[in-house]
């Protein structure tokens, strides 16, 4: 029998470690992704995985983060979204 | 050429700072289109993709320094009216209701004050109208790349009850070398600005337009009008009309709300059947396919050579 | 809106037009109290959203009060067209010299109100109107403009030529029901039969009022005042658990508009399908090429994996669904991506393989490049706008059923 709820089945994201203990640009990444993949767990990142398949592919958080800071990966065709 | 729009045609955003309305500007603009002004009370000196925001229409026409020809209401239904009769009361006479579930009271008001004023309304609960190469108004065919994609110039004039249906029957239009001169979403509410019949004189009067395509549903009054229009005036472009829904008829489907109970005005209203035989009786032919519209049009357009 | 008889009766009685000193009752002991206090005759009716209850048993004469007692307690429990009472409408028996029919209704075509006034009340007003049209008196109104008494006047004067007293007694009544159906948005405001008793009075005998759905939120007041539960639905059907659950996750996240229909459908083919034209278009597309849709459904706007996952995973759930058929009209603002790593998670987690159960995948417009990609990793080919929806639902259809053979 399959999960109930599959995540990331699509999608996943990769957050740098100095990103992911950053609190000013886990505030930031909380703030711009507009389906919520991303929180703020008291100062540090936080993947929210089952909204990862809801990624839009819009890139502020690529564009939010330091260059290669924060890694949009396309499970589907293994591309990335990066900077 | 076109009707409704041609290439000075300004217009404003009414509700321009909603998220539909966010969308629909730029795509206007990158479309070509002149959007002048936005309109969202209290929200004066914003702008929304470059175009200036004002709390009135008045101070939009007094920014814009003359006249402007058109607005874009995407006003949430409990304050549309309100916001089509201020447009109207500012000299605006073409004007897209994108808005969907006024009540048809409220609906009703606005046409008739419209037609009082000698304004035009199309909608609500439309998607607006685009004339390929000169001008779009309302979020029809979407950003600028892919409406150029599915709306070729050409002598086609198109209504439809249905926006996205409108664009797939353009599309195959574009795709048989046809083209469209201009495309309506004229909207699917009971009550609605424009019907077919209505806007059938400015196609009749438009060079451009040598043959028309009409979408249609079950419901509603609009095909007996037309085929009465024709009979009634000088009609010279062929029609070429769809009809979806055709299984409603059915008795399994009885009771579903898609219509409304037919009254003694409406008569017993017309089914899907009836309908197309209405239609058929007065030189229209209904298709079964939508592809099967280019070889119908070519058909008409064949036979007046 | 749909309202039971008795609801309308409130709402012609609080616009000012006469009714009978009806009682609605809930139990069999009510109806005997209520033909009590009306002293007579009465008439007990069933209250059901659906008509034809004369045929059914719903409505019933009775002399006394233990009578109506008996014929209450029957009909309160009778069934029609699948729905049960919520009570009984007694009505005292009226002696009645002649019956009219008023209504104010919508005229789609001249974008107004029409006032509707006969002399030859209590039939079916569609024939009078056939065989008699010069006793039926009809008038529009303006949308802006105060109603003027006058016009009712018009209109029921031009009804048969009434004249004296019969005409200077109904006049305020249709002037009353227009100024209803403006002021509460009714689709449809009908009396019918608007009785003249022997004293020369003239009572609302029965009243029939419909408010458009749009409008329903702005008069809550007057249906909180009337006894409306809002909370109930009022559709002439039961819908079904498919209808429901579709419902439900639509109004769970407001990314997109998803709707689900089954009535009347019992095929193996589960339609994922939009928009609003689109959906019918491929429904009659799929039918006319011998195919069995399982229901019917609208993808709108631009909804969320979820959303679009959860429709599929409805229709997949349905009794008898083998395959579904995934097909829009070219979309502007849908993304043909979202949509189908929605409809591919919906079969991986019913365990389904995608390329099995998606029969076809016909959505062309924005963001379609990336949905091919998607379609492509799963085995399954996307098609675009060079196949037509008639196309696309052929296919469906053959996949289908060259599976079943």
């Amino acid at each position: 029998m399959a999960a109930e709820q599959l995540e990331g089945i699509f999608i996943d994201v990769e957050v740098s470690d100095e990103v992911a203990n950053n609190a000013e640009l886990a505030s930031k990444l909380e703030e711009v992704c507009p389906v919520d993949i991303y929180a703020d767990d008291g100062g540090k990142v936080k993947i929210v995985r089952e909204n990862l398949d809801e990624c839009v592919l819009c890139n502020l958080c690529v564009e939010a983060a330091p260059p290669g800071g924060a890694v949009v990966k396309k499970l589907y065709d293994g591309t990335e979204l990066r900077r | 050429m076109s009707i409704l729009l041609n290439e000075d045609f300004t217009f404003i955003v009414q509700g321009i700072t909603g998220r539909e309305a966010v969308n629909l500007t730029k795509e206007c603009l990158d479309y070509g289109s002149k959007v002048v002004g936005g309109v969202t009370p209290g929200r004066k000196g914003r702008d929304v993709h470059g175009v200036p925001v004002f709390d009135t229409v008045e101070q939009a026409v007094a920014n814009h320094g003359s006249q402007i020809d058109g607005s874009v209401v995407t006003v949430p239904p409990a304050f549309t009216k309100d916001a089509v009769f201020e447009a109207i009361e500012n000299g605006i006479k073409l004007i897209v209701i994108v808005t969907e579930r006024i009540p048809r009271r409220d609906v009703a008001q606005m046409v008739e004050l419209a037609n009082l004023r000698g304004a035009r309304i199309i909608g609500p609960n439309c998607l607006g109208i685009i004339a390929p190469g000169v001008g779009k108004m309302g979020g029809i065919g979407g950003p600028a790349k892919d409406a150029a994609k599915a709306y070729e110039p050409g002598s086609i004039g198109v209504m439809s009850r249905s926006g996205g249906m409108t664009t797939e029957i353009s599309s195959t239009l574009t795709a048989a070398g046809l083209g469209v001169s201009t495309a309506v979403s004229i909207g699917g509410d009971a009550i609605i600005g424009s019907t077919y019949a209505e806007l059938m004189p400015l196609f009749e009067a438009d060079e451009q337009t040598e043959a028309i395509v009409i979408y249609t549903e079950p419901g509603g009054r609009m095909e007996a009008e037309l085929v009465d229009w024709r009979e009634e005036n000088d009609a010279k472009l062929p029609i070429i009309a769809f009809m979806a829904g055709k299984f409603m008829d059915d008795e399994e489907m009885q009771g579903m709300s898609f219509g409304h109970a037919g009254t003694i005005v409406e008569g017993a209203e017309d089914s899907a059947t009836q309908k197309i035989a209405r239609l058929e009786e007065a030189g229209i032919p209904v298709v079964e396919r939508i592809d099967e519209i280019p070889g119908a049009v070519k058909d008409k357009l064949g036979a007046k050579v | 809106m749909r309202f039971y008889e008795f609801e309308s009766r409130r709402i012609v009685e609080r616009a000012g037009i006469p009714v009978t000193e009806y009682g609605f009752c809930k139990t069999a002991a009510e109806a005997k109290a209520a033909a009590e206090k009306i002293g007579g005759p009465t008439v007990i009716k069933s209250q059901v959203l659906t008509g034809g209850r004369m045929k059914a048993g719903g409505v019933k004469f009775a002399d006394t009060p233990e009578e109506a007692e008996g014929h209450a307690e029957e009909i309160l429990k009778l069934e029609i067209g699948g729905h049960m009472p919520v009570g009984v409408l007694v009505d005292p028996k009226a002696e009645v010299e002649q019956e009219y029919y008023a209504a104010v209704l919508w005229d789609g075509r001249a974008k107004r109100p029409m006032m509707l006034f006969s002399d030859m009340g209590g039939i079916d007003i569609e024939e009078v109107a056939e065989k008699h049209p010069d006793h039926v008196g009809r008038g529009h109104l303006s949308n802006l403009h105060p109603i003027p008494d006058f016009r009712a006047k018009e209109v029921v004067a031009a009804a048969g030529g009434l004249t004296g007293r019969e005409l200077t007694r109904a006049t305020p009544v249709l002037a009353r029901l227009a100024g209803l159906q403006r002021d509460y948005d009714m689709t449809l405001a009908e009396i019918n039969p608007l009785a003249r008793l022997s004293d020369g009075s003239f009572v609302a005998l029965d009243a029939h009022m419909e408010m458009e759905d749009e409008a329903v939120g702005r008069h809550q007041k007057m249906l909180k005042e009337i006894g409306v539960e809002l909370e109930e639905p009022r559709e002439l059907y039961e819908p079904s658990d498919f209808e429901r659950n579709v419902k439900a996750i639509d109004e769970a996240d407001h990314r997109g508009v998803i709707q689900g229909k089954d009535h009347g459908f019992t095929g193996n083919l589960g339609l994922v399908i939009g928009a609003g034209g689109g959906s019918l278009t491929l429904t009659d597309a799929v039918r006319s090429q011998g195919g069995k849709p399982a229901n019917y459904a609208e993808i709108g706007g631009n909804p969320s994996v979820a959303k679009s996952c959860g429709l599929a995973k409805e229709v997949l759930q349905k009794d008898g669904v083998e395959k579904i058929a995934v097909m829009m009209s070219i979309v502007s603002n849908t993304r043909v991506d979202i949509v189908a790593r929605g409809v591919i998670k919906a079969c991986l987690e019913l365990d389904k393989d995608p390329a099995e159960t998606i029969a076809v995948f016909r959505i062309p417009g924005a963001w379609e490049e990336e949905g091919a990609k998607i379609l492509g990793k799963y085995g399954i080919e996307f098609r675009d706008r060079s196949t037509s929806m008639w196309e696309a639902a052929g296919e469906a259809v053959e996949r289908i059923q060259g599976a079943a053979a």
